[in-house]
């Protein structure tokens, strides 16, 4: 059992989300910066679909009620056990304390316990959706986490994300391409903008110019569409994005994994890419 | 049919009419249940069918399909009737726009063939099609900040319960105490898209 001390500004469980559910309006949700939560979960030994727990910005104190193993991965931070620096992967003796700083670079920090946070699943996933409010509440002080039977496998972890001050993001055009000017896409230069969260990563840049009028009827969207509101500033829906909407989408990106870790003010510019 | 790439993954079907939406759904669904097509989420929406998470070849597979459906194999879908109670804030409202009384507007509505033509909003929350265009109902100027679980409500030509208490801007025509999304079931929706459903008057 896990004990939350601090809880944060927003701390939430997080697993590999509930995709499959979309015709539904269930949003697919889970980790965004998914390849730091799969290699906390390696460093522990869990396998790629247990929950751990995603901070924002400021990270959060834990007190571990039993002892447990331990991996923080994702956004740079000082990781204290007992109010003594620790790293890599950290044996916490029942009664201590973990504090995860705050993010001196990137914005989220994913903690794995070996054997998972054990809240209840909710249509086969662990993940707090913070568009429609399925899964577990977000941590509060005070709140108490069930912790799962450690499976000690043996995964290969890889190697941590660099975050860069500027972003350059592979997109592909399309499905709703032809409602836009959309070499305009390609020479901005936008800046993440501070109203972004898990539903989407706003940008402020120069507002692209429809080369079409009218509304689009609601259909399906996915993970990393670009989808440009009436305002002309583009939002790229990161996990708990909701399932159809009725403004167009220009392209899609290969990856949202850079945006999960990029602080309100960093650069993005896109990149065209080809469609086979 | 018209075809769109959606990044890597996915794929747009974009469909002549609502019954060619609901056409493709259903032979989609219905492959995927056979083994003939991989997708991880097949989504309708008012006018489009998005696959996500294909593999490669299923824009091939989908160019060699013509599906189509009659009037009667759509009237096959699951019939669910909503108990409801036509006692809304903005009934009086909707009447005035459709130029009849309130009894005769409740009329209409428990009259209404609906189908849920998609989902979207909320979890749970479908999108009906069956009230008539001249019908339509603009959206309130100001949604309101809260509007009760089990609201039935109108917007263009479009009926909606809401599954949980949230905001919103549709007009309130009445109220069900049915329970239209329950994580607990191997459906959570009651209202999924294909569902007939009518409005049943209760009181």
């Amino acid at each position: 059992m896990i004990t939350v001390v601090r809880s944060g500004p927003l701390t939430t469980v997080q697993d590999l989300g509930r995709p499959g559910y979309a015709h539904l309006g269930v949003p697919r949700s889970g980790a965004l910066d998914g390849p730091a939560l799969k290699r906390a979960n390696a460093l522990v030994g869990n396998p790629a679909e247990a929950a751990g727990l995603e901070t924002t910005l400021m990270g959060c104190a834990l007190r571990f009620e039993e002892a447990a193993r331990v991996a923080v991965t994702g956004a740079s931070a000082v990781v204290k056990l007992d109010k003594k620096p620790v790293e890599g992967v950290i044996e916490v003796p029942a009664g201590s304390v973990l504090d995860i700083g705050r993010a001196t670079a990137g914005v989220r920090s994913y903690v794995a316990v070996a054997g998972g946070i054990d809240v209840e699943p909710v249509l086969g996933s662990r993940s707090t959706d913070t568009l429609s409010g399925l899964g577990p509440a977000k941590l509060t002080d005070g709140a108490v986490l069930p912790i799962g039977t450690a499976a000690g496998l043996f995964v290969e972890a890889g190697s941590p994300a660099n975050y860069h001050a500027e972003l350059e993001l592979g997109v592909w055009l399309g499905p709703r391409d032809d409602w836009f000017q959309c070499r305009e896409l390609f020479v901005t230069a936008y800046k993440i903008s501070p109203m972004s969260n898990r539903i989407g990563c706003r940008l402020a840049g120069s507002a692209l110019t429809r080369a079409k009028a009218g509304e689009l009827p609601s259909e399906g969207v996915v993970l990393g569409a670009v989808q440009v509101p009436a305002d002309g500033q583009p939002l790229i829906f990161l996990a708990d994005h909701p399932t159809t909407g009725g403004y167009p989408v220009i392209g899609v990106v290969d990856d949202v994994t850079p945006l999960a870790q990029a602080r309100p003010g960093t650069t993005v510019r896109f990149r065209a890419l080809p469609l086979d | 049919m018209r075809l769109r790439q959606v990044g890597r993954t996915a794929l747009l079907i974009e469909c002549d009419d609502p019954g060619q939406v609901e056409a493709w759904r259903r032979e989609l669904w219905r492959r995927r249940e056979t083994g003939d097509l991989a997708v991880v989420d097949i989504v309708p929406g008012a006018g489009t069918v998005l696959l996500d998470g294909v593999g490669p070849g299923t824009a091939a597979l989908l160019a060699s399909l013509t599906p189509l459906l009659d009037a009667a194999a759509l009237a096959e879908g699951p019939l669910v009737e909503v108990p409801t109670v036509f006692d809304g804030e903005d009934l009086a409202d909707v009447a005035d726009l459709w130029q009849v009384s309130v009894d005769d507007a409740i009329g209409r509505l428990a009259s209404v063939d609906f189908t849920v033509a998609f989902s979207g909003f909320a979890p749970g929350f479908g999108y009906m099609r069956g009230l008539p265009e001249e019908w339509a109902v603009p959206r309130l100027a100001a949604p309101r900040p809260r509007v009760p679980a089990g609201s039935v409500a109108l917007a263009d030509a479009y009926c909606g319960i809401y599954p949980s208490a949230s905001p919103g801007g549709w007009r309130l025509v009445g109220r069900t105490a049915m329970e239209l999304f329950d994580v607990r079931r191997d459906d959570p929706a009651t209202l999924s898209p294909g569902a007939r459903v009518k409005l049943v008057p209760a009181s």
